[in-house]
């Protein structure tokens, strides 16, 4: 159900570390409701300008506007890691408890209800929130970490590679997780994500980054029909083909 | 419209809540007490129409309620907002489970019953690794080339070498302390002159050997489960494995041999150190001269003290070595577990090293040394 409000508005936006300049003058809008993959060369700054619409970057020049949140406030997005960043010393429940503990005083009762109904949606079982980072597999630490960005219902969510590291089953698990849980509950997805068949079954409109601006933008038809010789390369080099994407 | 959270009561048909307000996780204390409040007859329908913001917190809250509900079936809603038609009836089908929750025994029974389970486990774990060090070691007998020495140098420079200064300087105060507090309370009976055999005695026999013992429990010990567990952590011991070589014989057996060679030179010299101790205080606190001291020392101690003391000290760096390297390979995967096995390492070294000291004192006891 993607609107035609914007939940992020980026403005020539100026990245860089010393001289070295990773974002150059970029500008996109991200949608509200949309899932937005972005796709762009490893070292290409991918992570870079997430990190700089999470925050966690300082950026050089440019605006990054979020007119849909109030404020852009820390509650209204969730992050998911690539490698899940759970907190290692608590088990899985109360990873994902830890950011509604911080946001409000909820009952120690309500707090198990609502953090197993939090792993439940992202498919996994009240047991598993025992669980400890270290004992989780690699696609239920993504899940985990996925029910923890979910904590406090934000309406933005960041994904980095949700799909890496994770089998052809798993991925293909993870992105139908997605796509639900985005029905669902109706929130903004920017994720960074190599992964063709995401692209195609996930993502309602597809970024490509390269040299430091947005070489192409739009759902994926058009994007594989762009001239840019990075994109092309891209969608249709040896690995795009065996998939048939173009078919 | 207000977002101020209001459940109430209508009249309207059948008896019904009303709701309204925002039902957020910011709110979520407010509504706690809102849900509380209710009674079970009111609920046959809930009237969301007046709701203008929810999350999975008050959505999960609604669902508490409708399923709380006394009647045939669970309360109904009506009247929500399109946009939270998806996630009420997420909600309804989650948590539906039987809660999985094991019966709590009692904690004490749980508590000793854990502790035996561990105890049992530490001591099969402790047994394990004396049997694979000393397979390692046949190994490295029956081919003497294949000894690891660079490492075993290596680690003796570590844990002996680069110990002395400290071992030295603790010794040598806990000995002047010895001294000290033996003239001051002598005095009274003008036994000042028996200090000597005191001291003498007591650091050939005891505190030389355990203090230095404690101390490398502490300083090498802990390093060796820190290490050990890191690389069990970054797989770095799967690799060797997976190489064909022997963790035990690459990474324990040279660390445990260093120790084994080490802590009876440091027994030796913290020994020496804590004799010069007493020695100094003897001469400057209880006027002494050192010749005094050293013609006393000479009649009070004999070889066989120096023996009993100095026997204990390659026995305790094996336990120490041995609970380092067991503790080690017990850390999982997280930078807690870590900690808490380094922690259990040094504490575990240091108890059996003073378990260990007090059988060998029935031992020497009974075979008169």
């Amino acid at each position: 159900m993607a609107g035609d409000r914007i939940a992020i508005q980026v403005r020539d936006l100026v990245v860089g570390f010393g001289n070295r300049v990773v974002i150059d003058h970029l500008s996109i809008d991200v949608r509200e409701g949309e899932i937005l993959g972005l796709v762009g060369a490893s070292g290409g700054g991918k992570s870079v300008l997430m990190r700089t619409l999470i925050g966690l970057l300082p950026k050089q020049g440019g605006q990054i506007d979020f007119p849909a949140s109030a404020n852009g406030d820390v509650a209204g997005r969730g992050v998911l890691f690539q490698q899940g960043a759970l907190f290692s010393a608590l088990n899985a429940r109360q990873n994902v408890q830890f950011p509604l503990r911080e946001a409000a005083h909820l009952s120690p009762s309500l707090l198990d209800e609502i953090a197993n109904a939090k792993l439940e949606m992202v498919g996994l079982s009240a047991d598993d929130g025992d669980k400890f980072p270290a004992e989780l597999s690699g696609g239920m630490t993504k899940r985990v970490a996925l029910a923890r960005a979910l904590a406090l219902d934000p309406a933005l969510l960041f994904l980095d590679e949700p799909t890496s590291g994770l089998d052809p089953i798993a991925a293909g698990e993870f992105d139908a997780l997605i796509r639900t849980l985005q029905r669902t509950l109706g929130f903004t997805v920017f994720m960074i994500t190599h992964d063709l068949n995401t692209l195609a079954a996930v993502c309602d409109r597809v970024a490509a980054l390269a040299d430091g601006r947005i070489a192409a933008l739009g759902p994926l038809q058009q994007v594989l029909k762009s001239d840019h010789p990075w994109v092309r390369a891209y969608f249709h080099g040896a690995r795009a083909q065996m998939l048939h994407l173009d078919a | 419209m207000t977002d101020t959270p209001s459940l109430i009561t209508t009249e309207r048909g059948a008896r019904a809540l009303s709701a309204s307000g925002a039902w957020t996780v910011a709110n979520v204390e407010q509504l706690e007490r809102l849900c509380a409040g209710v009674s079970p007859e009111l609920k046959e329908t809930i009237d969301l129409s007046g709701v203008t913001a929810l999350d999975t917190v008050g959505a999960w809250l609604f669902e508490k309620l409708a399923r709380g509900a006394t009647g045939s079936s669970e309360a109904i809603f009506v009247g929500a907002s399109p946009a939270y038609a998806g996630l009420l009836s997420e909600v309804r089908g989650l948590n539906r489970g039987e809660p999985g929750r094991k019966r709590r025994e009692n904690a004490f029974v749980e508590w000793l019953t854990r502790m035996a389970r561990d105890l049992v486990a530490d001591s099969a774990a402790f047994l394990h690794m004396l049997g694979a060090i000393s397979f390692a070691l046949g190994r490295v007998l029956r081919r003497p080339r294949s000894f690891r020495l660079t490492p075993t140098v290596y680690q003796l420079g570590r844990v002996g070498w680069q110990a002395i200064p400290i071992m030295a300087l603790i010794t040598f105060l806990i000995g002047a302390i010895i001294a000290q507090q033996g003239i001051f309370h002598f005095r009274k009976f003008g036994a000042e002159s028996y200090v000597v055999d005191m001291v003498g005695i007591l650091v050939l026999r005891e505190i030389g050997v355990l203090i230095v013992a404690i101390m490398v429990a502490g300083r090498s010990g802990s390093a060796y489960t820190a290490e050990l567990g890191s690389m069990k952590m970054r797989e770095e011991i799967d690799a060797l494995s997976t190489m064909g070589l022997d963790p035990v014989s690459v990474l324990i057996l040279p660390r445990v041999l260093a120790l084994i060679v080490a802590l009876p030179i440091l027994a030796f010299l913290g020994s020496m150190a804590a004799l010069y101790g007493g020695g100094l205080v003897a001469w400057l606190y209880g006027g002494m001269s050192p010749a005094i001291f050293i013609a006393r020392l000479r009649d009070a101690v004999s070889v066989t003290h120096f023996e009993v003391g100095i026997l204990k000290a390659p026995f305790m760096a094996l336990v120490i070595g041995l609970v380092a390297a067991c503790e080690g390979l017990k850390v999982k995967g997280s930078a807690e577990s870590l900690g808490q096995q380094t922690t259990a390492s040094v504490v575990k070294s240091i108890f059996l090293v003073i378990v260990l000291d007090g059988l060998f004192a029935v031992f020497f006891a009974s075979i008169g040394m």
